[in-house]
């Protein structure tokens, strides 16, 4: 058998039966092997949406994601796409070319150092100089990608090594003496933040994406049930906990909601699952949860202690941790105090009930994601890009189940939605699949078009269309002075026309009320539809400054009018909130 | 938060490619401030012994060891206590002597300081001195005045004393 046949064989025994890639000169020999195989290739028409489609593929349904690209170019397209599953601890596996093992080091033609160019973006990454080494490498791959806190794997594959026979064997062993990650919490660091929780008067949850790739939403809606204390999240722990429960308070941070970041300021003890407390989330460090003890549990030691300083520290699987957490508290009878800081919680909410309903034009982004949250069910899996759209979805879009948001958190990177939407429908074909973009990152990924065209991947693209870079003229307004530099992308294109010209269903919605009708009929379609909302550039989502502490908010929010008239939204929330 | 301090950081790695570029890698990324590193191999044959002397306080010690853990090729990692580790630094100096006086005079000091001279030419003396890194420094301040055309040090190398190992 050659290199290549083993590395496909070795695909297969992972269980892989879809890879996205894009060939190329030091790929000709595996793609010649590839054309025999049983392998389902998906030709993406760009590397990097290779790898964010082998990401929202392992985002959707928590199994490895897999891309090719070829040497050089191939490989230096798919790093943004690695560096994006890696800030999200996604687990992917990339499969790259390289120039033959003889001219390594030549600057041959499309040559590059692919190993040590994602080095530092990768859990770990492996290069074969012959191929017997491939069965191993592929396993140990799979198993590092996967396990602990997963993670992308680069495989840089020369073009010698692709052809060389070798005899290939099943049953390989893998020797990893350097990886051994912590599944069991410590128990007597259990033990403790029991009883811490148990005194707790004022708890608060943060629930990070490690409770959504460790499977524990079970377990988490027990423990805040449980102890009485709500639930926030990060953006990537968005759908870890259902965000219509009387408990969720949403999402934490610069763009969260006021009832959490006002919750987690009061809170006595904050028990932070599976989250990093990336700047995003926390604010100014030095304010953050500063009443409280907080109790981090993560699957990855490096995490604890890094951002925040923690009390009671717990390495190791949320699921299993929190079920040992639950059986250790179930004794402690939930105190009264507790359910007082339940209803106190509850009354702040209520304060700070968003207004969704506009019948203005341009639309309003908040009619938008309303209408979208009406059309779509409980297992539509969402993506979206980056920006306010992103922002917009994660505030007014209601979660109620894990793996059904993708979004590119730590990375932010624009484009990610489109592709990523692809990967989840290929994962899941059962599910519904609805990419919200907005318009620059929409053009950043288009040519996907064709892809969804040529191989009938039903995903419905709302591109919410601004002409702005929203995000980052959001930025200008409040803190430069207004001055617009360089983010209003002008008129072009007509993006209905763009999709119709790669034969791909368009509409356009320009009024409220359509775009329920418009969005339920492309997802009953069955065909990939691009939607083009128009709304309104001057919306903004009330944000947090960079550097300030979470209850620092600007910006004005709109209310539901019954709730606390006339006071601005965050005046009042905070008067709840009380001390 | 405690004092900066020099640690001396142990680390047992796969002796294979790219491991020293995966380390030197992380502090580079992280912002660490890494003073020297040696490497080379261990007792056995498939593991090299890392010795990494950085400066930080306990939170930035901390953050190093768990970062570095988190390699795969890392298999150890140990802050060595620095009343209880043997840390030796390998370090040869060429010297401008050209007269016999400055020669004896050179040679007067590294016998002090138990260095060794390993090459002589009708101008220079290159001297090996092994020890202390301050030892080092003091020997190297000493001979400044003659002149030096060339340093080249190791960084130093280090183990825990006694039966301890990591």
């Amino acid at each position: 058998m050659r290199g290549g046949e083993a590395l496909l064989k070795s695909l297969e025994n992972q269980g892989v039966d879809v890879v996205f890639g894009y060939p190329g000169g030091q790929l000709l020999p595996l793609y010649d092997m590839i054309y025999d195989s049983d392998l389902r290739h998906i030709l993406v028409r760009h590397e990097q949406c290779a790898a964010h489609a082998a990401d929202g593929y392992a985002r959707a349904s928590g199994k490895v994601g897999v891309c090719i690209a070829t040497s050089g170019p191939g490989a230096t397209n798919l790093v943004t796409g690695i560096a994006t599953a890696y800030m999200d601890s996604s687990p992917i596996v990339a499969i790259a070319g390289q120039v033959p093992t003889g001219l390594i080091g030549n600057d041959a033609f499309q040559e590059v150092d692919t190993l040590g160019m994602t080095m530092p973006i990768t859990k770990h990454n492996f290069q074969p100089i012959t191929s017997k080494e491939i069965p191993e490498m592929v396993k140990s791959a799979f198993y590092i990608a996967g396990t602990g806190r997963p993670g992308p794997v680069v495989l840089d594959l020369p073009k010698d090594v692709q052809e060389q026979e070798l005899d290939f064997e099943n049953d390989v062993k893998i020797n990893l003496p350097g990886y051994k990650p912590t599944r069991k919490g410590h128990p007597l660091q259990i033990k403790r933040a029991a009883s811490l929780i148990g005194n707790a008067k004022k708890p608060v949850i943060l629930a990070g994406g490690g409770v959504i790739i460790s499977n524990s939403s079970e377990e988490l809606l027990k423990l805040s049930e449980l102890v009485g204390a709500p639930v926030t999240t990060s953006l990537l722990g968005k759908g870890s906990f259902p965000e219509d429960h009387d408990l969720s308070l949403g999402m934490l941070g610069m763009h969260g909601r006021l009832s959490a970041n006002f919750a987690v300021d009061k809170c006595d003890c904050l028990i932070a699952v599976g989250c990093r407390f990336s700047d995003r989330t926390t604010g100014k460090i030095s304010e953050f949860a500063k009443n409280a003890k907080i109790i981090h549990i993560d699957i990855d030691p490096a995490e604890i202690g890094k951002n925040v300083d923690v009390d009671i520290p717990i390495v190791g699987d949320a699921k299993i941790i929190l079920s040992n957490l639950i059986r250790a508290i179930s004794q402690n009878k939930m105190s009264s105090k507790s359910m007082e800081w339940v209803n106190r919680v509850k009354d702040f909410k209520q304060t700070c009930i968003p207004k969704m309903s506009f019948d203005n034009t341009p639309l309003k982004p908040q009619q938008v994601i309303k209408e979208i949250a009406e059309a779509v069910d409980d297992d539509t899996i969402v993506t979206t890009d980056v920006g306010q759209n992103q922002m917009w979805m994660a505030h007014y879009f209601t979660s109620r189940k894990p793996k059904t948001f993708l979004s590119s958190g730590g990375l932010g990177t624009m484009g990610f939605g489109f592709p990523a939407a692809i990967g989840a429908k290929v994962a899941m074909p059962e599910s519904d699949v609805v990419a919200v973009a907005g318009d620059g990152g929409f053009l950043m990924v288009s040519q996907e078009l064709a892809t969804v065209k040529e191989y009938d991947i039903p995903v419905v693209i709302c591109v919410l269309d601004n002409r702005y870079l929203g995000m980052v003229a959001q930025w200008q307004n409040l803190f430069y002075e207004k001055r617009l530099s360089h983010t209003h992308l002008g008129e072009s294109p007509d993006f209905v026309k763009l999709a119709e010209a790669f034969g791909v269903a368009a509409d356009r919605v320009e009024r409220p009320g359509e775009l329920r009708e418009v969005l339920s009929s492309a997802i009953n379609s069955g065909e990939p539809t691009l939607i083009d909302v128009t709304i309104d550039p001057d919306e903004i989502l009330p944000m947090v400054p960079p550097g300030c502490g979470l209850t620092e908010i600007v910006g004005e929010y709109k209310t539901e009018p019954n709730n606390s008239e006339d006071v601005p939204y965050h005046e009042a929330a905070k008067e709840r909130a009380g001390d | 938060m405690d004092d900066q301090r020099t640690h001396i950081i142990s680390a047992l790695v796969l002796h294979k490619p790219g491991v020293l570029q995966r380390v030197a890698g992380l502090f580079t990324r992280r912002g660490f401030n890494i003073e020297s590193i040696t490497v080379g191999t261990s007792e056995q044959e498939e593991i090299a012994r890392m010795t990494i002397i950085a400066k930080g306080d306990g939170k930035v010690l901390e953050q190093i060891t768990k970062q570095l853990n988190k390699i795969i090729d890392v298999i150890k990692v140990r802050d060595l206590e620095p009343e209880n580790t043997v840390k030796r630094e390998l370090c040869l100096i060429k010297v401008h002597s050209p007269t016999e006086k400055i020669r004896a005079e050179v040679v007067q000091y590294v016998n002090i300081f138990r260095g060794r001279v390993i090459d002589v030419s009708p101008e220079t003396l290159t001297i090996e001195m092994t020890g202390a890194s301050d030892k080092i420094d003091a020997l190297i301040d000493l001979v400044k005045g003659f002149g030096i055309k060339e340093i080249a040090r190791t960084g130093p190398t280090a183990m825990s004393r006694g039966v301890k190992t990591i």
